[in-house]
């Protein structure tokens, strides 16, 4: 189901139609449910990267979001700084707890490695209530989006939403760049066969661990594009039901698909935005839409759209 | 009196909440190793299930007038019941899965259990009362005891021990253990493996609604009160490696105490502490303390 290793000629046309759908499209659809759709679509394919490619269920990856938001929130609105400086200080902080949280978490396979992840981020979750700079239950309200490289003015809603398409559009192709690599190649390797990745002599741990922390690092690459967005960095974000709920939008849309985490994101958020004015039934609904992606289409939207893709070329 | 610079009194109450805590951490631990053991799946729902036999016994109480001891008996049996539908149509399709299905089925079991809940009774907890034979409390001289928190207490351990019991030491446990080792090999001889694994699950989630009947006099019965416990009891899953009955037994009370000395000496990590003893665990026993391989 995944993108063959370069795009091809026949997938050009798609790619091309689909990004020209981005540039066109917040001329008739609300441009801040937009950014938020690309937000977690990025979250999600982040999240993908390693339970499609490296099969590693990670149940934790709000930690990561949401820290990064409350960072890029921090240092834009106490410290003033312009917002890509203060996106890469988010970025940076996702990366450096990737680092630790995957290196704790690697030692344990399969499910306790989900519930490792799941744990650390409920610690993170936990800090996050008690730290000051957090502001607790209120969050960091009123985050000035600022000038970008002091040119561009973001708080313009157009200008905003343009640049999280680019980083969007730059961080797919670097995260499909990276599955189609040897790299990739490697990982799916581990993800189909761990023993025998190992007896071909791959440091399998080393791999993984790699995985994990670019997988961490493009989550909070999202986590500080919503904050700067919406202006709020809140205990939403690093609670566990948004790691739930990036594991539900890559399931919906189809593991191990490039497509997939990004409609069953924008699928979600719509899903959300649609049920806001009736309370738990938002809950009730994304239960219903796990047990019935589990026990029914495992392989998500993209998947099951993929004979019809593969007729025309669109997928390898 | 003082121990430590620290009020008897205050440390002994919070050694009892602890206990307590860790009552729970046992009982509900305790069931997601009996499911895990013979299911293969980490009962995400198990937290959701807990909640739900505290709320069938408020229901109980306020709709039927079935007081305490009657939903003591029914709250376990409904949930039972629930639970045996859920393992019939829907996990029973996943055991050639990879275990990972079953963890997201039961995430998802768990958002419906808790968002229902929620719609019908809001988030703010419904109180229940303590049933009048447990009212009251000994004075013990160094400390206050209510008679109720020390049923708790009593009720979690006969329970775990007798189900350690009835696995470790009777026929019925050696069929179950045997059926985790070889369904294949155990189903020659006649005996009913997928019988035996729905009875297992309803048994499991059973323990859990046991375990929210007890809570409900002592925490408020509320449909977030499962998703608060569940992801403590899985950080003491992973701590205790869930490799054994009384591992699991004994990790849920160790760490509860351990909670309840936190709040004494150092309160700002009360509710972190579980998580700091899983990462130092995991550090120096990837396995658990009671664990077995990876």
């Amino acid at each position: 189901m995944t993108l063959p290793s370069s795009v091809s000629s026949r997938q050009k046309p798609f790619v091309l139609a689909l990004l020209g759908l981005g540039l066109v499209l917040p001329l008739a659809v609300y441009p801040v449910f937009l950014m938020k759709g690309l937000c977690f679509g990025l979250f999600a394919a982040a999240f993908n990267l390693l339970l499609g490619y490296v099969g590693l269920l990670s149940f934790g990856h709000a930690m990561f979001f949401g820290w990064s938001a409350y960072v890029t929130a921090y240092a834009a609105k106490e410290w003033g700084l312009t917002p890509e400086l203060a996106i890469l200080l988010g970025v940076a902080l996702a990366t450096a707890l990737g680092a630790v949280v995957g290196w704790l978490a690697i030692r344990r396979q399969g499910i306790y490695f989900a519930m490792i992840t799941l744990a650390l981020a409920q610690l993170g979750f936990f800090v996050a209530v008690q730290a000051p700079m957090t502001h607790g239950e209120d969050g960091i309200q009123g985050v000035p989006r600022g000038m970008l490289f002091g040119l561009i003015d973001l708080s313009n809603t157009m200008a905003m939403y343009y640049f999280v398409l680019a980083v969007f559009v730059l961080s797919l192709l670097f995260l499909h760049r990276v599955v189609n690599s040897p790299f990739g190649q490697v990982l799916k390797a581990i993800r189909d066969n761990e023993p025998r990745a190992i007896s071909l002599g791959y440091e399998v741990t080393r791999y993984k661990l790699i995985a994990f922390v670019l997988s961490s690092a493009f989550a909070g690459l999202a986590g500080s594009l919503k904050s700067l967005v919406f202006q709020l960095a809140s205990l939403a974000d690093v609670s566990w039901h948004m790691s739930g709920e990036v594991v539900l939008m890559t399931l919906l849309g189809g593991v191990g698909t490039v497509l997939g985490p990004m409609v069953g994101a924008f699928l979600v958020v719509a899903i959300q935005d649609f049920f806001a004015g009736i309370g738990s039934w938002v809950i009730i609904i994304q239960g219903i839409i796990f047990v019935v992606c589990v026990l029914l289409f495992r392989s998500g939207m993209i998947g099951v759209l993929a004979p019809w893709l593969k007729r025309r070329g669109i997928t390898g | 009196m003082t121990i430590l610079g620290i009020p008897t009194q205050a440390l002994f109450g919070q050694l009892l909440l602890g206990l307590i805590n860790g009552a729970f951490y046992a009982m509900l631990s305790l069931g997601l190793a009996l499911i895990f053991g013979l299911l293969n799946i980490i009962n995400f729902s198990h937290g959701a299930l807990y909640m739900m036999g505290a709320f069938v016994a408020w229901l109980a109480l306020n709709f039927l007038g079935l007081g305490y001891w009657g939903a003591l008996i029914v709250a376990p049996l409904v949930v039972a019941l629930v639970g045996i539908v859920i393992e019939r149509t829907m996990l029973c399709r996943l055991y050639k899965l990879d275990h990972l299905y079953g963890l997201l089925l039961t995430f998802g079991l768990a958002l419906i259990i808790e968002g229902l809940f929620r719609e019908g009774y809001g988030v703010s907890g419904q109180p229940y009362s303590v049933p009048s034979a447990l009212a009251g409390g000994w004075n013990l001289g160094f400390m206050f005891l209510p008679i109720y928190r020390g049923w708790v207490v009593v009720a979690s351990l006969v329970l775990c021990l007798g189900t350690w019991y009835a696995i470790e030491k009777t026929k019925l446990g050696a069929y179950l253990r045997a059926g985790t080792e070889n369904p294949t090999l155990v189903q020659a001889f006649g005996i009913n493996v997928p019988l035996m694994i729905t009875l297992t699950y309803g048994f499991g989630v059973a323990l859990a609604a046991i375990a929210g009947v007890l809570a409900a006099p002592i925490y408020q019965v509320s449909p977030k009160m499962g998703s608060d416990l569940i992801i403590v009891v899985f950080a003491v899953v992973v701590i205790g490696g869930m490799g054994s009955i009384m591992g699991s037994i004994l990790t849920g009370y160790m760490l509860g105490i351990v909670e309840g000395l936190t709040k004494v000496f150092y309160p700002e990590a009360a509710s972190t502490v579980i998580f700091m003893v899983m990462v130092v665990v995991l550090l120096i026993k990837p396995a658990g303390l009671f664990g077995k391989g990876a």
